[in-house]
């Protein structure tokens, strides 16, 4: 890239995008702040090591997540992998698939049936280390490779994190469809696998 | 050829673009012909959209832009002049 300000000007575009994905990681407003401000220091002494033509966003991802783990992760309590939801593959799908479905009105869609902060409690509530992977692939849409090296864990774990990650989630959200009375209790609702 | 189990034991490998081009075919081609596998695929490919997009929906805080402006420093403020 040709100058720092070029460099400056580009990276500053992904501001709004790291910051979301700061408050994600750290849970509140003001660590996320500190985390983006972290990110930008960084990249701008380290404008050195990135390589023109590659992707400047993946480049800054990767540099907020090694300071979240760097800075953050210490202070936070470490969660027991087993306090994790267990439940079955396609588990949203079996019980509002149909829903959705059968109704044709806009107000039913996936879309509607979840606010904007019902998505975002039920990604933060899994624990960290399954939610960054989740973070990095259902949100900001990075391959499993990019998060991999991110996480500086192997591709299968990337895979096996994500795999319990996301049914978690699905098990927060039908809570929350629950609660607002969308879906009956989970308990009565085993419908039949597939089809 | 790929039967149910196998496609949607590959559902989130497929949504996620990671599959080789051979078993991505064989999963589209599965697709095509059975429609149970394809709502399923639907959904979950309408899920992520909907995770996406509403845990991008955060505002910045006034000032934020700002402080990231004084990170890049005096090198920057001087450096630069038009």
């Amino acid at each position: 890239m040709a100058d720092r300000a070029e460099f400056a000007q580009q990276a500053m575009e992904f501001a709004p995008q790291l910051y979301s994905a700061a408050l994600r990681m750290t849970l509140n407003r003001s660590d996320a702040e500190d985390l983006v401000q972290e990110t930008f220091l960084r990249a701008y002494r380290g404008f050195g090591s990135f390589e023109d033509g590659t992707n400047l966003r993946a480049w800054l991802f990767r540099i907020l997540t090694n300071t979240f783990i760097n800075t953050y992760r210490a202070k936070q309590r470490r969660v027991q992998e087993t306090d994790l939801a267990d439940v079955e593959d396609l588990y949203l799908y079996k019980r509002i698939g149909s829903l959705e479905r059968a109704s044709q009105s806009a107000e039913e869609t996936l879309f509607e049936m979840f606010t904007d902060d019902e998505v975002k409690a039920a990604l933060e509530a899994l624990p960290e280390t399954f939610r960054l992977p989740v973070l990095l692939a259902d949100v900001e849409e990075f391959s499993y490779k990019e998060i991999a090296e991110m996480l500086d864990i192997p591709i299968g774990t990337v895979m096996s994190r994500l795999h319990r990650g996301r049914k978690a989630m699905q098990k927060a959200l039908i809570d929350y469809a629950t609660e607002r009375g969308i879906v009956t209790s989970p308990v009565d609702t085993e419908s039949p696998a597939h089809g | 050829m790929a039967d149910c189990n196998e496609t949607l034991r590959e559902l989130h490998a497929f949504l996620d673009g990671e599959l080789t081009p051979e078993t991505h075919e064989a999963i589209h081609h599965h697709l095509e012909g059975c429609m149970d596998c394809l709502q399923a695929f639907d959904f979950h490919a309408e899920l992520k959209v909907v995770i996406s997009q509403k845990c991008q929906s955060d505002e910045m805080p006034d000032g934020l832009m700002l402080k990231i402006e004084q990170c890049f420093g005096d090198e920057y403020l001087d450096g630069d002049p038009v």
